[in-house]
């Protein structure tokens, strides 16, 4: 029986889990191009006009996505946050450390894009409304997370701290996402859900889709390239690492 | 297709600053990270492999 099952365990191993990544790397890398090409050639030679907002709707092929990611890769974070604390493996808070950064990225554009399509459409770069502020609050906790698990020198400690950093910071993704619903907005509530019909053309949507896979992919590669960084520079010395191909001269 | 010329594909109905703003930065960070996270690798491998040298040398 359990011959038959795959033991996870064994991928939690830096030793196993170093050079499946960079085998798994340049796959996604290559995914995410041809997402972004297909996702971008939807976007903005094949989706019609909006009737309300002319081209500059445009943005959205960046806006959701990049909004998307910021939240979904917190969720990233604490999942393995949670596996660290209950499992006590390396390999976990190296992933959240790997994916922080790609997180705040997302989170800051997220803010970016908005202020830029907030402008032209609100009339303000900035509003102190709900969902931009619990935005916000996601981007200070990725940098939260960051600026804590560097202070701490010992890097199993700041796994540990920057592991309840992200459990507790884990409440804000659902604030984030039904403070449309919740409060008086002046963001616009959810064009995408899972039990509606959307409210878009179609074009527009698998643009938005497209696009979303693409920085998906995007993420799990530029993850895989940072965890790789942080095994090397966290267990250099191990007798695997000598042993490594790449390694000898 | 929505544009009839070059120009207007860059003018996107007078939200060019917007759109492109929005778009050009986006691609540039993402690309500036991926350089990021690649150098980091590469800055660790080489650490690596300087000190495994060195621990020959001692060796010697």
């Amino acid at each position: 029986m359990s011959q038959r099952l795959i033991n996870w365990f064994k991928f939690a191993s830096p030793a196993t889990f170093y050079p499946l990544a960079g085998k798994l790397w340049p796959w996604f890398a290559a995914l995410a191009a041809a997402f972004t090409l297909a996702g971008l050639w939807l976007g903005l030679f094949v989706a019609p006009t909006d009737f309300q907002q002319g081209e500059g709707y445009r943005i959205i092929f960046i806006h959701v996505p990049a909004s998307w990611m910021s939240m979904f890769i917190y969720c990233v974070m604490a999942f393995w946050a949670a596996m660290g604390l209950v499992f006590n493996t390396r390999l976990s808070g190296m992933m959240s450390a790997a994916l922080a950064p790609t997180g705040a990225l997302f989170a800051f554009l997220s803010l970016w894009t908005g202020a830029l399509w907030g402008k032209p459409m609100w009339g303000a770069w900035w509003v102190w409304d709900a969902r931009l502020t619990s935005e916000l609050i996601l981007f200070f906790l990725y940098l939260g997370y960051i600026a804590l698990t560097s202070a701490i020198d010992d890097p199993r400690r700041a796994d540990k701290a920057g592991a309840i950093v992200s459990l507790v910071g884990v409440i804000n993704v659902p604030i984030i996402y039904f403070s449309v619903k919740w409060w008086n907005t002046l963001h616009q509530g959810a064009s995408v859900s899972l039990t509606k019909a959307p409210s878009m053309a179609t074009t527009m949507l698998w643009g938005m889709l497209l696009m979303a896979l693409a920085f998906w992919m995007y993420t799990i590669a530029v993850a895989l390239c940072r965890v790789r960084a942080i095994i090397l520079e966290r267990e250099g010395r191990a007798q695997w690492v000598a042993e490594l191909p790449e390694m000898r001269t | 297709m929505n544009w009839a010329s070059a120009s207007d594909f860059f003018a996107m109905g007078g939200y060019g600053l917007y759109v492109w703003g929005s778009f050009g930065l986006t691609f540039a960070a993402l690309a500036v990270e991926a350089a990021l996270a690649a150098g980091r690798l590469k800055t660790a491998r080489r650490r690596v492999r300087r000190e495994l040298a060195a621990d020959l040398d001692t060796q010697d």
